[in-house]
């Protein structure tokens, strides 16, 4: 056995705290440690070949590197000593610097102590570590995108184009997500809808998509290359085939409810589409507002009105089973309600709208055609203040975070209600403005300047009613003011949060989310798209807050991610997962109890000559990750995790705390 | 189970109305409050030094009494001193030390270990229930606009808050258990002005003229309270409002426990409103 | 209106101590004097008290007379986004002022014109003197 030692610098990051030449002395004096030496960034191109050219020269069996993190470069250093021809899983890293030099930079000989443990520790497992070969497993074609918003629409779009199938689920009865409901997009001003319908007609029509509407994603089983995924089909109550869309049964219904499509806003009949432009245009009836119930029929309105005869009480919800290799999620956003702004008088009064509301009143399909009315009365608002940062950036909501789209639709908004009340004020509260985008800044700018309306540096404290108006107390900094606006109608920007069900879904994808409840991504700058959970991707809103163009930049990265999945014969495995030593099990289940992705199960020998067959554990190796929870169970240390066995974990414990 | 009640200075003498009322109200709805034998000054106004633990001793001294009688809960009517006691409460309570230091100060008293809740009287009437107050109207004020005016003192801060602190519902229900019409008023949490009436009148005036008013233009009839101070701003500070805003046409202003007992037949002061 | 920046923490530090709260905490949303009851009669609105201690000018700071017509309402405190008791800060300002100058800032004499609920006197003699 050979073992080298490669310590970095990572420029002033460690050797600026540990004493970096007292590590490489005391490396080799280690046990099998041929080689020990130090440089000053290993990561670069040149630091690699050190380390290849060392392999080679000094006939290197085993590799420690003491560096960064290894969710930083292991994958780096892995191909270098691969590109030589040394097995990975020889190479072990001793992360020294998020461990060590940047939390113990103030006290740097106890630094230089702990990275030479720290180091000790991995010589000490790396001694142990055997060979391992990737796992190999069979690679299903298809994909289920969950969630038919932009994000979701452009990401099937671009998998299909790629040539592959595509299930695209959506739980509302149409294609389109929000931003079906927005008025004009910024900063282009392109009508959102002329924009996005194009798209939802050729998701829908598209020979490699099957788009299920009205439909929720019950289960998932599985792993990269082979899930299995049981949707369900809530009953349409209309059978979509027979479906022409004309309408007929709408205007007969006799049931009219709040429209969810216009945020309640406006209305629409029991039996309904969300909106003209709707995909499929297939109606959907509602039977928790229709007269009628699933045990009896008090109303066939509809029933007699529709001709092709589509109609059917009976319909039950229906399962599908699909089996597809990868996943990708794009379930969009919610807005934080605005019943928790209570000193905005959120939920209380009736003028005070979200931001998603002013949409649909400005939208020239929307509820009032495009004419601003407020809700209370119908007039249309001549004095409207715009309120940002509405539970965003505010840790006493829950919400530190900036919610990105706010600054931008809030100037759009106010540009257009001065497009369509032109004699009307608008004022807008901001903490900053954030606008960093292409022509973000600039049409900011047009907001404020040509569009002379007036930006406030301040946030409200309370919003009341007075008679038919809205008082709104606010500051302006700026002036060193308190300011106080009569107003006709007030927007809220509430705090963009993860859409209702994220966190089931996510739970039952295994992917972990933040304490935001978004989507958690590996690696926030390098892997943006992936999930902790491979095979599954993230796409748009779900993941952080993020408007149109960057959702659909992120939702053409995970369709590219995806196709580089599936252009492959057969995914790839890391051989991190469990094996079992037949000869120690004796077969008590404690494993199979414990595994949390069921990877376990238990299996008897095949039959022996007079002896008894004996029970054992067997492990599904495309199935297990790698966790470990079955080997800390076990009490006879039969299961052991390759590359993290329990003779390793124990001598690198050992080797941390012994001293010299 | 019996519940330790405080009273506080000012109940003894300008806000004599409240304890009364509060007292009889608590009779007819049987809920069992007996003053305790022996109180100090509630130690208000509650002091917001994180480094002056003396100014602690009296509510403390106050919770370690109420604790030694046998009592796990402490009643007050006087917002001010509800707000004290229960903020003292919690500030002791957050950092052993501070309660300890405390405790070896006060060395004629028990120790006190933080096991009294303070609790302020609508609090009880809220656990007693709307119907219960119900039961016992003998006159139901049908009919009578009421503001419910909670000033600051009962919502804030958050953690000793006995209600919603930006919209409160508490008053209201109980105007409504009596019959009483409660009215819209955004006002209702915005301060009058507190203990600036001693030093700065004219201010207060102007606070309170801005909170009367916004009760007469959302037709109220009369303004309701629980706090001796806000009481006093709101009612006796009419008068210097009269002169800086002579237009102003005044408002009766009175504790809630006074509407109470009138709507339980026990007083008749609501005459010609 | 020239303010010359240097490092003067010494009064922001003692305001810290008595108040337990963090100055840079507050990023000037200014919501604090949007919902003030008694910004009209300032002079120095409450998000400009801690603008001065985070600029360490604490000349200014000390003249002002807003941070004795806070009234303790915690109406900034309940609404500060950032959980900053702004309530606690002005307390530690009029404190770190009456422990130094040992100056009061009402006499009883000036309380004696009208007769007065005590919970009044005491709350102005326990704020507004040393």
């Amino acid at each position: 056995m050979r073992i080298g030692v490669f310590i970095c610098h990572c420029g002033k990051n460690i050797a600026g705290v540990v004493d970096v030449k007292e590590l490489v002395e005391r490396a080799s004096k280690l046990k099998d440690v041929v080689y020990a030496t130090d440089y000053v960034y290993l990561c670069s191109e040149p630091g690699q070949k050190e380390i290849q050219e060392k392999i080679e020269e000094l006939e290197l069996t085993h590799v420690v590197i003491a560096a960064c993190s290894p969710k930083m470069h292991a994958t780096t250093f892995a191909r270098a000593v691969k590109g030589v021809g040394l097995n990975p899983y020889l190479l072990e890293i001793a992360n020294i610097r998020e461990h060590c030099s940047w939390v113990h930079h103030d006290k740097p000989e106890i630094a230089t102590e702990k990275a030479f443990r720290l180091i000790k520790a991995a010589v000490a497992k790396v001694r142990l570590a055997e060979p391992l070969e990737p796992i190999k497993v069979p690679l299903t074609r298809k994909v289920l995108v969950i969630g038919g918003g932009i994000a979701g629409i452009r990401t099937a779009l671009d998998i299909a184009n790629g040539g592959f199938e595509v299930y695209l689920v959506e739980r509302t009865p149409s294609l389109g997500g929000h931003m079906a409901q927005l008025s004009e997009t910024f900063p282009t001003l392109d009508c959102s809808a002329c924009i996005l319908t194009p798209l939802m007609v050729e998701a829908a029509h598209h020979k490699n998509i099957h788009v299920i509407t009205y439909a929720e994603v019950k289960n998932i089983k599985g792993i990269i290359g082979n899930f299995k995924v049981t949707i369900e089909k809530k009953p349409r109550y209309v059978i979509p085939e027979k479906c022409t869309g004309c309408g007929d049964c709408m205007d007969v219904c006799p049931v009219i409810v709040p429209n969810e499509f216009d945020q309640g806003l406006g209305a629409r009949k029991a039996i309904y589409v969300p909106f003209p432009q709707a995909v499929p245009l297939v109606y959907t009836l509602d039977l928790e507002n229709c007269l009628n119930t699933q045990k009896l029929v008090v109303c066939e309105q509809c029933y007699k009105a529709c001709g092709p005869r589509a109609i059917n009480y009976l319909m039950e919800p229906q399962e599908i089973e699909i089996e597809v290799g990868a996943v990708v999620i794009a379930t969009g956003f919610d807005l934080l309600p605005i019943e928790n702004l209570k000193e905005y008088g959120g939920g209380k009064y009736p003028d005070v709208v979200t931001g998603l509301e002013f949409e649909r009143l400005l939208s020239a399909s929307g509820p009032t055609g495009g004419v601003v009315r407020r809700p209370s009365d119908g007039k249309i608002p001549k004095r409207v203040v715009f309120i940002q940062c509405a539970g965003s950036r505010d840790p006493e909501h829950g919400c530190p975070y900036c919610s990105k789209i706010c600054c931008m639709y809030t100037a759009k908004q106010a540009l257009l209600y001065k497009h369509v009340v032109p004699d009307g004020e608008a004022y807008v509260f901001f903490i900053d403005v954030r606008a960093a985008g292409k022509r973000y800044e600039e049409f900011v700018q047009r907001v404020m300047g040509e569009e002379r309306i007036v930006y406030l540096r301040g946030k409200v404290s309370k919003v009341f009613q007075r008679e038919d108006k809205l008082v709104v107390w606010g500051a302006d900094t700026i002036s060193g003011m308190a300011v106080e606006i009569e107003a006709d109608m007030v927007v809220l920007a509430p705090a963009v949060v993860p859409s209702k069900g994220t966190a089931d879904l996510a739970k039952l994808l295994k992917v972990s989310v933040d304490e935001f409840g978004f989507l958690s991504e590996v690696h926030p700058k390098l892997r943006p798209v992936e999930s902790v959970s491979p095979g599954v991707y993230l796409a748009g809103a779900a993941q952080a807050p993020k408007d149109i163009s960057e959702t659909a930049a992120q939702a053409s990265a995970a369709a590219s991610k995806v196709l580089s999945l599936l252009s492959q014969k057969e995914a790839t495995l890391e051989p991190i997962v469990a094996h079992v030593d037949k000869e120690l099990c004796i077969g008590c289940g404690l494993c199979w109890k414990a595994c949390p992705f069921k990877a376990i199960t238990m299996v008897r020998e095949e039959k022996r000559e007079g002896k008894k067959r004996r029970r054992y554990a067997k492990v599904e190796e495309a199935v297990c990750q790698g966790c470990g929870v079955c080997m800390a169970i076990c009490e006879k240390k039969a299961i052991n995790v390759a590359g993290f066995t329990y003779d390793q974990l124990s001598a690198q414990v050992k080797a941390l705390l012994e001293d010299e | 189970m019996e519940i330790a009640y405080f009273p506080g200075c000012t109940l003894k003498t300008t806000a004599r109305a409240l304890e009364t009322s509060a007292l009889a109200v608590a009779k007819t709805l049987g809920i069992a409050i007996k003053e305790l034998p022996s109180w100090t000054c509630c130690g208000t106004c509650y002091s917001l030094a994180e480094d002056d633990l003396i100014k602690q001793v009296a509510p403390i001294r106050t919770l370690a009494r109420t604790a030694n009688l046998g009592y796990s809960i402490l009643t007050t009517l006087c917002s001010v001193c509800y707000n004290t006691l229960a903020q003292a409460n919690l500030f002791v309570k957050a950092v052993p030390t501070r309660l300890e230091k405390i405790n070896a100060f006060m060395e004629e008293e028990a120790n006190y270990a933080g096991n009294v809740e303070v609790k302020h009287f609508l609090t009880l009437l809220q656990e007693l229930g709307a119907e219960k107050v119900s039961e016992a109207v003998k006159r139901p004020l049908s009919g009578l606009k009421v503001a419910c005016y909670y000033g600051c003192l009962l919502l804030r801060p958050q953690n000793v808050a006995i209600d919603d602190p930006e919209q409160p519902s508490i008053l209201e229900n109980i105007m409504k258990s009596i019959g009483a019409e409660p009215v819209f008023f955004p006002y209702q949490v915005e301060c009058c002005g507190s203990y600036h009436t001693a030093v700065k009148p004219e201010i207060v005036a102007r606070r309170a003229h801005l909170i009367l008013e916004n009760a007469i233009e959302n037709g109220a009839d009369i303004v309701v309270t629980s706090c001796p101070l806000c009481s006093f701003n709101l009612k006796e500070r009419q008068k210097d409002i009269k002169r800086l805003y002579p237009g102003f046409k005044g408002l009766p202003v009175f504790y809630f426990t006074e509407v109470m007992a009138e709507a339980f037949g026990i007083t008749k002061i609501l005459k010609g409103i | 209106m020239r303010l010359v920046l240097k490092r003067q923490d010494d009064l922001l530090k003692k305001v810290e101590e008595i108040s337990g709260e963090n100055v840079f905490a507050c990023y000037q949303c200014g919501k604090c004097s949007a919902g003030c009851p008694m910004s009209t009669e300032m002079d120095l609105l409450p998000n400009q008290v801690i603008r001065l201690l985070q600029l360490g000018a604490n000349e200014q700071l000390l003249d002002c007379r807003t941070i004795w017509l806070c009234a303790s309402c915690f109406t900034c405190t309940a609404r500060c986004p950032k959980g900053v008791s702004l309530t606690r800060l002005m307390e530690g300002v009029r404190l770190v002022l009456l422990r130094t100058t040992k100056e009061d800032q009402v006499s009883p004499k000036e309380m004696e014109k009208e007769f007065l609920p005590q919970v009044a006197l005491i709350s102005a003699l326990r704020k507004f003197t040393t």
